[in-house]
């Protein structure tokens, strides 16, 4: 059962090896035996899980199961999901539950997936190694003393301790590549707009985007299938066509352009991790692909725009949270104001009420022009140089992060040297583009991410690029030892 | 750079987040690193640079002006802190 892929599920439930409802189960059974260990689940359906198992079954009896029939996954707590409790890790809402569902749920299930609970994640996603969650860190499965990542830090050690085939995630800064790094799994970040953000809780809205976390390329092919497409109930969804990932996986990779930016290897970056990358981009010029060195020249700037854009849209999304139509309340509000200012200062935790200080002082009066407006300029500057890049290659390729996964508490006292961690990250949800991270190497026992980057709603050169790796590499077959 | 403990009191008013006198020490050397961090976006001239809100550029879109959902006022209201005849309840605030 450990360690099946998505693609293995689907082939065990065809060939009738087991039911849906033996593997759910099984998937069951290890989260409550090894998940104390790890931490990764805030909640567990487990009685509505073997119900949905039990219909995929039917439904695949009948012929009419969809394209994940009876695929066992777990989403983020970030996701609304009726009836089920969606915390977003955070005491704020340790007592929501969702009168409705995500719009990324509802099509997942359409699709014939199996939930098997709600993962941690860092509060309401704002961190870089699952720390911040009111219910406690995420251990990685890699190595127990070492962080997951974050913010979808619990979805990844899931995968990764073999307690879930794929899950959902999002990246607002990095939030699904970066743990799928550190983890040793594939992630992938779709194109700003290609995934609805219906339902799920908003961090920073003009850079949130969710997207699928797995094993191979091709579970993450097969998840975005199923989750892509036009919303009408999120404004900002764009109206265009879904491709088709998975028949597009074994496109040739010959004359294939990959674009190296120097700016990705400069200090700071784990000697390891930099040779990893090396080694994975001569199996890609063996695959017939062309390496060009490139410049991207605003690279340093990406972190600073985004710590202003990011809490700027935060402190504004998180203004609904105030004690009065759900969620967490003070005790004995002695008058209206008492009831925002401290239900706020009691439910949020404090790289929360950080980044919502933060934000509100850039959009405060006689700061805006300084701070948010020069945020959103350089952004543009940002943009500029993916496109003057994207006119020479095909792709973007570097690290994904600068280091492999840190120690639990090694960070979460010095925010600064956290928010670097996303240094190649952060552009990506700036610029709105697709990124995925695939597993290329290991250093010390730890995982290694490439990163690579495509023009907007190009998902599919990705994964189809990332594929092709993944059939002549066996870095994501790789068991992590706490594995099950 | 550092934030004084006015501008501390400002943000927290603004936020409607109280804080208490304890913390704002360290949370005004925390913003102020913070501050710091970002200032090197200050060095870069973007007078000819026009903001970006959305990565495509794109506009909010809009649709037709007719009834799309349905009341579910005690559905949403179910998971309220307090409420009273389909009333959310909060302190009072009219003397």
């Amino acid at each position: 059962m450990p360690n099946h892929t998505v693609a293995d599920i689907l082939r065990g439930l065809e060939a009738k090896t087991f039911s849906s409802e033996e593997i759910t189960q099984q998937y069951l059974d290890a989260i409550v035996a090894h998940d104390p260990r790890y931490n990764s689940y805030i909640t567990v359906t487990a009685a509505a899980a073997l119900e949905q198992a039990r219909a995929a079954d039917l439904a695949r009896q009948n012929g009419s199961g969809g394209l994940l029939c009876g695929v066992p996954i777990a989403h983020k707590d970030i996701f609304c999901t009726d009836g089920v409790r969606t915390s977003c890790a955070s005491k704020m809402l340790n007592n929501f539950i969702a009168p409705y569902n995500a719009t990324i749920v509802t099509k997942l299930a359409q699709a014939g997936t199996i939930t098997l609970g709600k993962t941690n994640m860092d509060e309401f996603a704002m961190g870089s190694s699952n720390e911040t969650s009111f219910y406690g860190a995420v251990r990685n499965p890699w190595n127990t003393d070492c962080v997951p990542g974050g913010s979808s830090g619990g979805s990844a050690a899931a995968i990764a301790a073999g307690l879930a085939p794929a899950a959902t995630g999002t990246d607002t800064g990095g939030s699904i590549r970066q743990p799928a790094a550190l983890c040793g799994l594939t992630g992938l970040k779709p194109t700003y707009g290609r995934v609805s953000r219906y339902g799920m809780i908003a961090f920073a809205s003009s850079l949130d985007q969710a997207g699928p976390m797995a094993k191979t390329a091709e579970d993450n092919a097969l998840l975005l299938q199923a989750m892509a497409g036009f919303d009408p109930l999120d404004s900002t969804s764009m109206q265009l066509p879904v491709p088709d990932f998975v028949g597009g996986l074994n496109k040739d990779l010959k004359g294939l352009k990959i674009g190296v930016p120097k700016e990705y290897f400069s200090e700071g970056l784990d000697p390891a991790i930099g040779a990893a990358v090396e080694a994975a981009l001569d199996e890609y010029r063996k695959l017939g692909a062309e390496i060009k060195a490139i410049s991207l020249p605003h690279t340093h700037l990406a972190v600073p725009c985004y710590y202003i854009i990011a809490p700027a849209e935060a402190s504004a999304n998180l203004s609904r949270f105030d004690g009065v139509r759900y969620g967490y309340r003070c005790e004995n509000p002695k008058d209206l104001d008492d009831l925002y200012t401290r239900t706020r200062a009691e439910g949020f935790g404090a790289e929360v009420k950080r980044r919502i200080l933060i934000g509100t002082y850039a959009l405060s009066s006689g700061f805006y022009d300084a701070y948010y407006r020069k945020a959103q300029q350089i952004r543009r500057l940002i943009k500029q140089d993916f496109n003057e890049a994207f006119k020479e290659v095909d792709i973007i390729a570097g690290p994904t992060t600068p280091n492999p996964a840190f120690a639990l508490g090694e960070k979460v006292s010095d925010p600064l040297t956290m928010y670097l961690e996303d240094i190649y990250t952060i552009a990506v949800n700036l610029a709105g583009l697709p990124a995925i991270s695939l597993p290329v190497g290991l250093t010390q026992g730890k995982p290694i991410g490439l990163q690579l980057i495509g023009r907007d709603f190009d998902e599919a050169s990705l994964l189809a690029a990332a594929h092709q790796y993944q059939q002549r590499s066996d870095w994501h077959r790789q068991v992590a030892p706490g594995s099950v | 750079m550092s934030l004084d403990q006015n501008e501390i009191s400002k943000l927290a008013r603004l936020a409607r987040i109280s804080i208490a006198d304890s913390d704002t020490a360290e949370l005004s050397q925390r913003i102020g690193d913070i501050l710091d961090m970002v200032d090197v976006m200050q060095a870069v001239d973007t007078s000819n640079v026009v903001a970006m809100a959305n990565p495509h550029d794109a506009v909010q879109r809009l649709r037709a002006d007719e009834v799309s959902e349905i009341n579910q006022r005690e559905h949403f209201q179910a998971i309220a802190p307090q409420t009273a005849d389909g009333l959310y309840l909060v302190p009072q605030v009219i003397e």
